[in-house]
């Protein structure tokens, strides 16, 4: 992976976007030759008409005769156009095939629900216990096939994480469902790729793609409840998001934090990123977001409260412990 | 000849016949006279001027848009304005200027190319015009006023419904295409009923010239497209307004139910302003290889068939969706297969010029560039037909290169070739060459410097409709690239427009400056008011170029009144007289009247029921029956 390739088509990184690069290079080859050919008549006919002088003289008379060479090719032409179309038609059915093969046994299940500007993370499971809810973050361990059941709670978003599969879209009113499986460890983003709305340049999430092992140990932290503040300052901030403006919309697991209109923060802190892909996750874009989410994030849903200085840097301590 | 009603004849024409037939078919002076005008050469060149102000405005937005983009994570627009530029910009160039300005050519072209005097309903074809631009003012009115559209120009619900499209632009976008939906329909109806009824003698189906051939399918597909998206946005103005919930999930509406309605619409549009273009290509090859054209049936069946074709695609928007993917593979097979047609037109068009001898004026260039570029957007269309390829490059810069390598490549350059082509015949004027070769070459190669990385910034994971991108994402270089191209692209069309200024003092073009073969060159540039003093006979599909020393044609018609002559539909044999309507202030009036009930409606359903009143009288003026005068036959010789 490149240093930029963590968006891209043509990763490769698991079997859908795989199985694209294969077909993708065939229909190229296919395509390119096709383009010669046109091209190549064309330049052809220019160079005779020109070798033919300059005088304008319109061939009439025998103007709707034609030779059988023409008639030759044109059907040669046609022929290679039905057997270049046919052809790829059914290396296009038989990835797409390949493609649907991932949902047969999935060894791990996703609820992904997308909201303007941000996504709702759930993995599933029989045990209400051992439910894991996070935002604009996915994990998945390599090797297993992984099906996310995908819904949309407002308008419609697309779910696209280049390096690992296709999109598919978030439509209200109806369950959608994407399959995954990853081939390599590595750290990917995705992006809503349906227009929806002022934000919809800012709707990422991350991906991290970890050994299972890796991946065992991420979920065990994840199905802990928040960690409880030490600190006086944390705990300043404990008690402002828990009972201030902050816990109207937001959840921190093990707190009296519950609301549910913006993303789940019990593990804030152990994401890569600030508002669904906008900013890094660092303590000064930290402090950004907070005090001003709509300087960095124009439009979002969550509010610029005007807080005083003191509770920013309460709330900023007390968040960074939400690993 | 009777002695109370003239008529052409043998024995009466030359400047006689020419100064009674200019009386007859001239209007009246004046702002009242201009506005009731219903000569379809006026009405033609106003579609044409006011779409490319229109190309000029959303190009303009283009280079902000590019601008923005140029480099990562730029603050020059912010969301709002982007997001508003982009659903502007897309409207603009579909719905008032691709579609309009095809249709002003057709307008223009098609009575002067058939051999009569005047479109068929041509007061119907002055009111399409007002509707046309009352909706193209109320759009950028709005726009200027500040709700202008921001929902893309798909308006996909629910974005564009009641609970999310607060304010009233969406309306403002949905009443927009209800403005150009009538616009386009009646102009539509009024060429098939052209072409159908009014060529000239002898001009059977089968030598009916390729562009007309093309405006006959591009019509049709209109008159059956149109309604899909009429009655869609219908359906959101009336969730919006009075509370339907047709697109509401939750009370059991269905937000895909949209995507289908817009799609069966939105796909054939593509090839409503594709087909016009393969019919300035088949009338500039033909004319500059000095040849008629190789394969003309073949021509004519894959028209016809990508006519038919082009309804059966529209899910190739939707494989993102969720649909049931063994329904997905039949549209995969069908979008690919509108190939074949467009492969067999492109065979015709190189045979032509292979067995020609090609005269490489502007015009023939563009037809050059057409295929350099249209091609790689025909293929890269075969690409993204395939369902696991359009999954990855679905709303991506894939696509927006795609569709612009199409419709600019496809439809724009042959536009620009047109124009030259057709320009002495509009002005008199010859265009100026060295002008144009210069421009020419500045929009092709601009061309492909702006949109060809696109192609990259989408691989490389850029999806469409964002206002800003991250640095970091290898998207750098590909941005830069695309807004130094768009500049050069508007330099270009800065330089054609300043060409088509200047040229109005260029040099003189006579009758048939590039010795065409069709019918439109055989009267004077600019043609007179009535056309042709006397109506053509057509003996072949090159009528100007058959040994001949001089074109045949027909007596018989009014002189001192306005008189088309009807043929039959297949043979094109003779068949009646038909009176043509006089220039008339109502068309302008009602459109007035139905821009009123339209306007009023996005903030009141009761614009509707008080606003039909009006609108009735309006048209009650407009259609008043008049006493037949009684004349007494003549047979036509």
């Amino acid at each position: 992976m490149t240093a930029s390739g963590f968006q891209t088509a043509l990763g490769g990184d698991a079997l859908e976007s795989h199985n694209f690069l294969t077909l993708f290079a065939v229909f190229m080859i296919v395509c390119t030759i096709m383009y010669l050919l046109v091209i190549g008549a064309l330049i052809i006919a220019m160079w005779r008409g020109r070798r033919r002088g300059k005088e304008l003289v319109v061939e009439t008379g025998r103007h709707h005769e034609t030779g059988p060479a023409f008639r030759t090719a044109l059907i040669g032409w046609t022929a290679l156009i039905v057997v270049g179309l046919t052809s790829l038609t059914i290396a296009s059915f038989f990835t797409d095939r390949s493609n649907a093969s991932v949902a047969r046994d999935p060894g791990l299940t996703l609820k992904v629900t997308a909201n303007q500007w941000w996504w709702d993370v759930e993995y599933t499971t029989h045990d209400a216990s051992k439910m894991i809810r996070t935002a604009n973050e996915i994990h998945l361990p390599v090797g297993v096939p992984a099906e996310i059941t995908l819904q949309a709670s407002d308008v419609i978003h697309s779910l696209w994480i280049p390096n690992l599969a296709g999109k598919q879209d978030l439509i209200p009113g109806r369950v959608t469902d994407m399959q995954l499986l990853p081939r390599k460890i590595g750290t990917y983003r995705g992006q809503c790729a349906e227009f929806c709305g002022i934000q919809h340049a800012h709707m990422a999430l991350d991906v991290t793609v970890d050994s299972k092992g890796d991946f065992e140990k991420w979920v065990a932290a994840q199905q802990r409840v928040a960690f409880a503040p030490t600190t006086p300052l944390q705990l300043a901030g404990y008690h402002y998001v828990t009972t201030r403006e902050c816990s109207a919309c937001h959840t921190i697991t093990g707190t009296p934090a519950g609301g549910t209109v913006g993303p789940d923060l019990t593990h804030f802190a152990s994401r890569r990123s600030i508002g669904a892909g906008t900013l890094p996750m660092n303590t000064g874009n930290l402090y950004g977001w907070i005090a001003d989410p709509q300087s960095q994030k124009p439009g979002n849903h969550m509010p610029t409260i005007g807080l005083e200085p003191a509770d920013l840097h309460a709330i900023v301590a007390y968040l960074e412990t939400l690993k | 000849m009777s002695a109370r009603v003239l008529r052409d004849g043998p024995n009466f024409t030359g400047p006689k016949l020419e100064s009674a037939l200019t009386l007859a078919w001239s209007r009246p002076r004046g702002l009242i006279g201009w506005l009731a005008s219903v000569d379809h050469k006026e009405i033609g060149v106003r579609y044409i001027v006011t779409a490319l102000i229109f190309l000029a405005l959303a190009g303009a937005m283009a280079l902000h848009m590019r601008l923005q983009l140029m480099v990562p994570d730029n603050t020059l627009m912010n969301a709002e304005l982007f997001n508003e530029s982009f659903t502007m910009h897309g409207t603009t160039m579909m719905f008032l200027f691709a579609v309009p300005v095809m249709q002003g050519v057709q307008i223009y072209l098609t009575p002067l190319m058939v051999g009569t005097r005047n479109m068929a309903f041509p007061r119907l074809t002055a009111f399409s015009y007002y509707m046309y631009l009352a909706g193209g003012l109320f759009l950028w009115g709005c726009h200027f006023l500040g709700f202008g559209p921001d929902n893309g120009w798909f308006s996909y619900v629910p974005l564009a419904g009641p609970q999310y499209g607060i304010g009233k632009r969406a309306d403002v976008w949905a009443q927009t295409i209800t403005f150009t939906e009538v616009a386009a329909l009646a102009v539509a109806v009024t060429l098939t009923a052209t072409i159908l009824k009014q060529r000239a003698p002898g001009m059977t189906l089968a030598r009916v010239p390729l562009f007309v051939w093309a405006t006959l399918v591009t019509s049709l597909m209109v008159i059956f497209s149109m309604p899909a998206v009429a009655l869609d946005s219908a359906l959101l103005l009336s969730d919006r307004l009075v509370g339907t919930q047709f697109f509401n999930p939750a009370e059991h509406g269905d937000a895909l139910l949209w995507q289908h309605m817009f799609w069966f619409f939105g796909h054939p549009e593509v090839y409503i302003i594709f087909l016009p273009a393969t019919g300035f290509i088949s009338e500039i090859v033909t004319t500059f290889s000095r040849r008629s054209m190789f394969g003309y049936p073949i021509v004519v069946l894959s028209l016809v068939a990508t006519g038919i074709l082009a309804f059966g695609l529209w899910v190739h928007h939707m494989f993102a969706t969720g649909l049931p993917r063994v329904g997905y593979s039949f549209y995969t097979a069908a979008s690919m297969s509108v190939s074949i047609p467009t492969g067999l037109q492109i065979y015709c068009w190189i045979a032509t010029i292979w067995q020609g001898r090609p005269k490489f004026e502007v015009p023939l260039l563009y037809v050059i560039a057409f295929f350099f570029t249209f091609v790689i957007g025909g293929l890269s269309g075969v690409i993204i037909a395939a369902v696991p390829l359009d999954l990855q490059l679905h709303d991506t810069y894939f696509i927006v290169a795609h569709f612009h390598y199409v419709l600019i490549g496809g439809s724009v350059f042959p536009l620009l070739g047109a124009i030259t082509y057709w320009y002495p015949k509009l002005t008199g004027r010859m265009m100026s060459e060295d002008l144009g070769r210069v421009s020419f070459w500045m929009v092709f190669l601009g061309f492909q410097l702006a949109f060809f990385p696109m192609h990259i910034s989408g691989l490389l994971g850029m999806p469409r409709r964002v206002y800003t991108y991250p640095a970091g994402m290898g998207l750098e270089l590909p941005n830069m690239l695309s807004t130094i191209g768009a500049f050069v692209v508007g330099l270009a069309v800065v330089l054609f427009v300043l060409n088509l200024i200047i040229s109005f003092a260029g040099e003189k073009a006579g009758h048939n400056p590039w010795d065409a073969p069709s019918l439109e060159w055989v009267t004077s540039s600019p043609p007179p008011e009535y056309n042709f003093a006397h109506i053509p006979a057509v003996e072949s599909r090159t009528p100007l170029w058959d040994d001949r020393t001089s074109l045949p044609v027909v007596y018989g018609l009014k002189v001192e009144s306005r008189e088309l002559l009807l043929t039959t539909f297949v043979s094109a044999s003779t068949e009646t007289r038909e009176p043509s309507a006089m220039p008339s202030i109502w068309p302008f009036v009602s459109a007035i009247a139905v821009t009123v009930m339209f306007v009023g409606s996005v903030f009141s359903p009761w614009a509707i029921p008080f606003g039909i009143v009006p609108v009735g009288i309006a048209l009650t003026a407009w259609f008043w029956p008049k006493k037949p005068e009684p004349s007494e036959e003549a047979v036509i010789a």
